[in-house]
């Protein structure tokens, strides 16, 4: 169990490399740069003008479509790995099980192509 | 050591699970699910489940996450007013906290185990082979049928989507490449003999 864990071991090392990283550049500036703040300096700038209403407002459904092919698609390339991975021991019948999938999600990608949901207008 | 992590992660995902709940902006509760994702996926390889890990990163964090900021963003709901009806919701979300909590007692009321139980969790996984390897070992052969069933349900989806969303408008004007390359001089341009004096 311990050999197991100490493989991800780098990982760790990276996350907490970044993580330092990332303090140390969003800190640095407090304690190094030079700061003389005032009322113009802090109020916005020219056409930065402060905002009248939320940000959040109606958009076109096509940015959720666009993200829903994208999960679908996603789930497919997750289907792939353990078939790659496991590839020597499923013999034919796993091979030809993927193509079978692979040829399903075709169909609806070829569906999805000559619909025009792929297409921006 | 692993100790110390598995504490890392449970404090990190009881702590942005919180927020999820407590944070006055929607959006910044779906950055903190993300926060809660990571850290879950975190224990996932703690247990030794290092392809669901992966997979919650991919699936969840990569993909689902974006599709909640639309959902979020779509949404475009007063939440100033809808704070104020939090006396009205009460008793409902304290029935549903309570169900959740029931059933994470019953997790811990005496079970009839079987012997082979007990020696599945002094040790979970099996070290002789990757996670990700033993699925692949099955989901392509022994679970052939659920795994197409899979294909077709993730069809059904693309195509459910393209049907409820997909309008095509036709005030705006696409462009026709191949329309465009075949097209020829003959029957694009038409020469006319005017005579003087008339029109067309």
């Amino acid at each position: 169990m311990t050999g197991y864990l100490e493989e991800y071991f780098p990982l760790v090392v990276f996350f907490g490399l970044s993580l330092a990283f990332g303090l140390i550049l969003m800190l640095a500036p407090l304690v190094t740069a030079v700061s003389n703040p005032d009322n113009e300096k802090n109020s916005a700038y020219e056409c930065g003008f402060e905002p009248f209403e939320s940000a959040r407002l109606k958009f076109d459904i096509r940015f959720y479509l666009v993200a829903i092919l994208f999960v679908i698609f996603d789930l497919e390339v997750a289907f792939l790995f353990p078939w790659a991975v496991g590839f020597q021991h499923i013999g034919s019948l796993g091979f030809w099980s993927m193509m079978l999938f692979l040829l399903i999600l075709t169909i609806g990608f070829l569906y999805e192509w000559k619909k025009g949901a792929l297409e921006w207008e | 050591m692993a100790l110390y992590f598995f504490y890392f992660f449970a404090s990190t995902a009881i702590l942005s699970s919180f927020f999820v709940i407590f944070a006055n902006n929607p959006v910044h509760s779906v950055l903190w699910l993300i926060v809660t994702f990571f850290s879950v996926a975190g224990f996932f390889i703690l247990v030794g489940a290092e392809f669901l890990a992966l997979l919650l990163m991919i699936v969840y964090v990569g993909a689902l996450a974006v599709l909640f900021l639309f959902v979020v963003m779509m949404l475009n709901i007063n939440f100033a007013g809808l704070r104020s009806g939090v006396a009205q919701y009460l008793p409902f979300g304290i029935l549903i906290g309570l169900v959740i909590f029931i059933e994470l007692i019953l997790a811990f009321v005496p079970w009839d185990f079987k012997e082979q139980s007990f020696n599945n969790l002094s040790s979970p996984i099996n070290l002789s082979e990757t996670n990700t390897v033993a699925l692949g070992k099955v989901v392509y052969t022994d679970y052939f049928l659920l795994f197409q069933c899979a294909g077709i349900i993730l069809l059904i989806a693309m195509i459910g989507s393209i049907v409820l969303t997909l309008r095509s408008r036709p005030d705006v004007k696409r462009q026709n490449i191949t329309e465009q390359i075949f097209r020829d001089p003959n029957s694009s341009i038409e020469v006319k003999d005017i005579n003087p004096g008339e029109g067309i």
